[in-house]
Parts: structure tokens; sequence; C-alpha cells
């Protein structure tokens, strides 16, 4: 197979959701009432980052066939931490930015090391760290509130040279400064190698444990930068239980999307980060169309409901009955 | 070891140290209450706390088969919202409604149970991923029909009856119907077919389909049954506190995996009995109970809770070793 057939079979889902993301986003901005403006696309930007960094960090953890039902709750606790560190002068805001990045990595760790180490089931093990997590959070702020450095958020939010969304910007820099190293270090190819065959891998002595903790624990940094521009675009902290569920289940749907394979080892963060767009424009078509907000929900579910079960295609391609059952 | 072992009555030495456990947490945890305030041993007392248990143990019953299945059903929250929610609306119905409100309300969650079914059995959907986006479906569609706010409709006398009534004295109604859906449960498990076919689904499910089962179906019907009871506990949920509420299912998703997995009931599949769920679900309402009688907020609750379960998993739902 020549070089590029082979780019082209191994990044097909990540060109698929572009695709889809494409299709939808031309969809949105054609209806929308303002048209395509660099304000539509910095609102639209802000509300898919958030996301985008969520589904990142399932990625991570989704690549080495496990899932973490915790991401929504980190993505809470960090708001809220956020809402009380990242105030001040240019060193505390910067002090109160690593303080916020540190928690989430150290959630994740926690989230690896039970799961890895304590050799625990990842389903069970993420929804009862989850719901730790989401504890503090409430001991945080148990009502809404808090702010945060202004300046900083307004720059990380607003647009550099009046068209380009600062948001976008720093979702690329995330990417090539956490993705994209990970993928190709030794622990990336051994959080896919875990993912593919935990067996296989292990017998060739690839550090599948290590591969699997730094994947987990980046997964919690990941969900730690979304949790600061929550609190970037919000200006408050709020522990809100059905928030940070959603997230959780939205980032497992923009997953999906993004041609990320539920069984492990398959797929890219990139991928995730168009299905994350792709998700989010979907939900947001209902408003273009003037359709009730109480729909979206529904909305959204069908769409998740959808996604899932496209996955059952590769049903037809099975020869042997006995493949049905893993 | 051994001969210390042989010694000991054949009950004991027979016992799952998983079950045993828990009990001995059940025993602590009283006795820890019993310090703190002399009516945690009363009669009224435990009444009441099984009276609470039995909302979850009928939840847990559901949960605890399709775990056994070496599945999982995170579609529970709003399987509970939408039985409580479709009986009481069925109420609204005139007289006919409110004779079908309870079977109405128990169908509804069996549907959502026969759509996980579906996905996990004939699609090869993973459980978890097909559950959670049911789960958002039947959100979506109790929000479109409740309009966001809690419903009006209110609980008919019958499901008030099942849930806060006296066919026994002394002996609350909910409770009564726990220990029969739990019986029914155990005779299924261990005395027919379709139970020793669920315990050899979670054990392999390649070999229990070579063996001649139709294991699709059998994974359906587990799926369908707790849809169903996770329906039932939010119909006797509603009949509690007289309606039902948006987010009413959210509190049983947690405490019902984990009085499964903490009654000693592997999470991978296969292994489990039903008496280990009935000491999980009695644990998990004393651990509640406790926490709010010291007036413990719902931060430190969730916190106790998370460290708990991880904390007793740790201890004995290990897997094992790779190598």
């Amino acid at each position: 197979m020549k070089d590029w057939r082979y780019w082209l079979a191994e990044q097909r889902g990540t060109l698929l959701a572009f695709g889809i993301f494409i299709a939808m986003f031309v969809i949105y901005t054609t209806n929308h009432p303002a048209g395509f403006t660099a304000n539509v696309v910095q609102t639209a930007s802000n509300k898919g980052v958030l996301l985008a960094f969520v589904a990142m960090a399932q990625t991570l953890v989704v690549i080495t066939a496990g899932i973490d039902l915790s991401v929504g709750m980190i993505f809470t606790l960090t708001n809220c931490l956020a809402s009380w560190l990242v105030i001040g002068t240019g060193i505390e805001t910067a002090f109160g930015v690593v303080a916020v990045l540190g928690t989430g990595l150290l959630c994740g760790a926690i989230n690896g090391a039970i799961v890895i180490y304590g050799r625990l089931q990842p389903i069970v093990a993420t929804i009862a760290t989850g719901a730790v997590y989401f504890g503090i959070a409430l001991l945080l702020r148990p009502f809404p509130g808090g702010s945060v450095n202004e300046d900083l958020a307004d720059a990380l939010t607003g647009r550099l040279f009046g068209v380009v969304p600062a948001s976008l910007v720093v979702l690329l820099a995330v990417v090539l400064v956490v993705w994209v190293p990970f993928s190709r270090s030794v622990l990336g190819r051994a959080a896919y190698a875990a993912g593919s065959s935990e067996t296989a891998a292990y017998m060739s002595g690839v550090p599948i444990r290590r591969g699997k903790f730094a994947a987990y624990a980046l997964a919690g940094l990941l969900a730690a930068i979304g949790g600061l521009f929550l609190t970037f675009f919000t200006y408050t902290g709020d522990a809100a239980y059905a928030s940070g569920n959603a997230y959780t289940l939205f980032s497992i749907a923009a997953v999906v999307l993004g041609g990320v394979s539920l069984f492990g080892g398959k797929g890219s963060a990139i991928g995730a980060i168009f299905g994350a767009l792709a998700f989010r424009t979907i939900g947001d078509l209902l408003f273009v169309f003037d359709f009730d907000p109480l729909w979206q929900p529904l909305f959204q579910g069908v769409i998740l409901l959808i996604a899932v079960s496209l996955g059952a295609f590769a049903l037809f391609r099975v020869r042997n009955r006995l493949e049905w059952f893993l | 070891m051994n001969g210390i072992a042989n010694r000991m009555p054949k009950f004991i030495r027979r016992a799952d140290p998983a079950v045993v456990t828990a009990f001995a947490c059940i025993v602590l945890l009283l006795f820890l209450g019993s310090l703190y305030s002399r009516s945690f041993l009363s009669p009224e007392y435990l009444l009441q706390q099984l009276k609470v248990a039995s909302f979850l143990g009928v939840i847990a019953t559901g949960m605890m088969l399709v775990i056994l299945l070496g599945q999982i059903d995170l579609s529970v929250p709003w399987s509970v919202a939408v039985g409580a929610m479709m009986a009481c609306a069925a109420a609204a119905y005139g007289p006919v409604g409110v004779a079908l409100a309870i079977p109405f309300g128990i169908f509804c969650g069996v549907a959502i149970g026969i759509v996980n079914g579906i996905g996990v059995a004939y699609l090869r959907i993973p459980s978890m991923i097909i559950t959670l986006a049911t789960n958002a479906v039947a959100q979506g569609l109790m929000v479109v029909y409740t309009g966001g706010f809690s419903p009006q409709d209110s609980a008919t006398g019958a499901m008030r009856y099942l849930a806060t009534g006296f066919a026994i004295p002394a002996v609350p109604n909910a409770v009564i119907i726990w220990a029969l859906i739990g019986a029914a449960m155990v005779f299924v498990l261990t005395r027919t077919g379709f139970g020793r076919t669920v315990y050899g689904i979670g054990n392999r499910e390649r070999a229990a389909y070579l063996s001649g089962i139709d294991t699709r179906r059998v994974v359906m019907i587990a799926f369908a049954v707790s849809g169903g009871l996770s329906a039932f506990g939010g119909v006797l949920l509603a009949g509690y506190a007289s309606k039902a509420a948006q987010s009413m299912g959210d509190a049983y998703l947690l405490p019902s995996i984990a009085a499964v997995v903490l009654g000693g009931t592997s999470i991978l599949g296969g292994r489990g009995s039903y008496l280990g769920t009935v000491a999980g679900v009695i644990l998990i309402t004393l651990l509640q109970s406790i926490l709010s009688v010291m007036q413990m907020p719902e931060a430190g609750r969730q916190i106790i809770y998370g460290v708990v379960i991880v904390a007793m998993l740790l201890l004995y739902g290990r897997a094992p070793a790779s190598r």
C-alpha cells in the first residue's frame, strides 16, 4: 500500500469527523441570522472548545480501552477551584493557573493509580472518584460564585487580530504541546498498544502500565484546561451536578463521532476535537432553526444514540459469529 | 490453616468473604451509630431503615442481574424518573388511568430496558455507552413532556399504599415488596435455567453461546427486567413522596452499583449472590442514614461515598494481575 493510502486509512475516522463538522458548520452559519461573521465564529468556538478539551481527555483514556466517567466532575472541580485561585496580580494568576492544572493532573493520576495499580474496573472506579471530585467541588462552591482575572479571561476568549478566536489558538497550542508529543512518545504508543491488545503488548515488553497511567493523568490535565476555560467564559465557579454529568456524556458522544474506537487502540484526539465541535454545532442547529430549547436534550440524546449505534455496522463485516463475543 | 477452616461450621466455610465483610460492616455501622445515639438500635429506626432500603433494593436487584452478565446499566437515573413520571401521568387519565398507572410506569421502564438490550445483545454496543445514550434520550423525552418542571400529577392511592402502607401490622409494604422481588430473584438465579445461563454468560459469553444457548435473548431479557425494576423503584418512590420529580433518579445510580459490588458480585460478571446484594443495600442505606443523622452536608456525603466504595473495592473487588 502506498504511504498516502495508508495514512488515509489510518485517519479515516478523523477525516469523517472533520467532514461532518464542516457540513454542520456550513448549515449552521448559512442559517444563522448574523451569517458567517467573526462574532458568530467566536461564540461557536468558545462553546465548542470547552467540549473539545473534555473530549480530548476522554480520548486519551478510551484509547487504552478504558473509560473515564469522572472527566465531567474533574472539569467541574477545576472550574470551582479556578474561581478561587485564578485572580489577582499576574504572578498570583499564574500561580493559580498552575495550581488548577496541577489539581487536574492529580485527579487524573488518582484515577490512573486506582485503575492500573489497584486493578479496579475503570467504570466503577471513575464513577466513585467522580463522586469524590464532585463532593470537593461542592465544598469549594456550595453556591455559584467567585471571580476570575478578567484581563486574562477576556484575552483568551476574545479574538486575535480581530479575526481568529483566541480559544481556537489555545486549543491548537494544547494539541501541539500535549497530544502530539504524547502520541509519538513511547508512552503514547504503549497506551495505544495496551488498548489494542493488553496481553500482546505486555508480552512484547511494552511499558503498558506507565503508558496507561500517563493517559489517565494527562486526561485529568486536559479536563482541567477545560475547567479553566469554563471559568474564563462564565467568570464564576459553579458545582453543578447536571452540567458535570452532561460533559462526561457529551465527551463520549464526541469521541464516538470523532472515530475513536470504544474498544481501544484506535483513533486520535484530533478526531475527537472535530467530533466535539460537530456535536456542539449539531446541538446548536436547533436554535438557528427556531426550535423550542426544550427539545435540545432529546435532540442531543438521539444524536448520541445514533452515533453509538453506527458502530454496529462493523457487525456486517464479521465472518465468524464467535467474533460477536469479545 | 486448612485444619481450622475444616472445623468451622459448614455455612461459614461456604460463605463468600465479601458477603461476610459486608455484614460485618453493617454490624460495625450499627455499633458506631448506637454510640452516637441510643435510638439506632430501636426496632422503629431499623424498620424505617429497611423501608428506605427497599427502594434501593428493588433497583439494585435489576442492576445485579445486569452486572452478573458482565454488563452495566447506567440508564438507572432516568429509568427511575420515567417510571415515576409516567405512572403519575397515567393517573391523570380517569379511573382507567389510575388502575393502569403502576403497570404503565413499569412498562415504560421495560421499554427503555429493551432498547438497551437490543443495543447490547444484537448491535454489540458496549453496555455502558448504549445505556448512557438511552438515559440521555429518556431525559430528553421527559424534559419535553414536563416542560422542564416537576410534573403536577400526583401519585395514585395504590402507589402510596405500596410504598407507605402496612398490609401486615408493623411491617411496611415496601419491605414486603422487596422481600417478594428478592425471593423471586433468588429463585430465578439459583433454580431456573435462565439464572444459570446468566451466570454462564457472565463467565464467558462465547462458551455459553457454543453450548447452544441463545445468549442474546437472555441478555436482552436481563436488560428489560433491569429497566422494569428501575421503573418500579421509581413508582414506589413516587408513591413515597406522592409525586414525581425531575432528577429523582440521580441519587440511585451510584448507590445501586455500589450495593451490588459491595455485596461481592464481581463487576466482571459471573459471580455473586443475592444475599450479598441485600447486605450491600442495607450497608449503603445505613451509611447514608448515619451521615444524614450526623448532619453531614451533601459535599461530605459524596466524598465519603466515593472513598468508601473505592476502599471496599480495593479490599476485594480487584481483577487478577496480568501475568
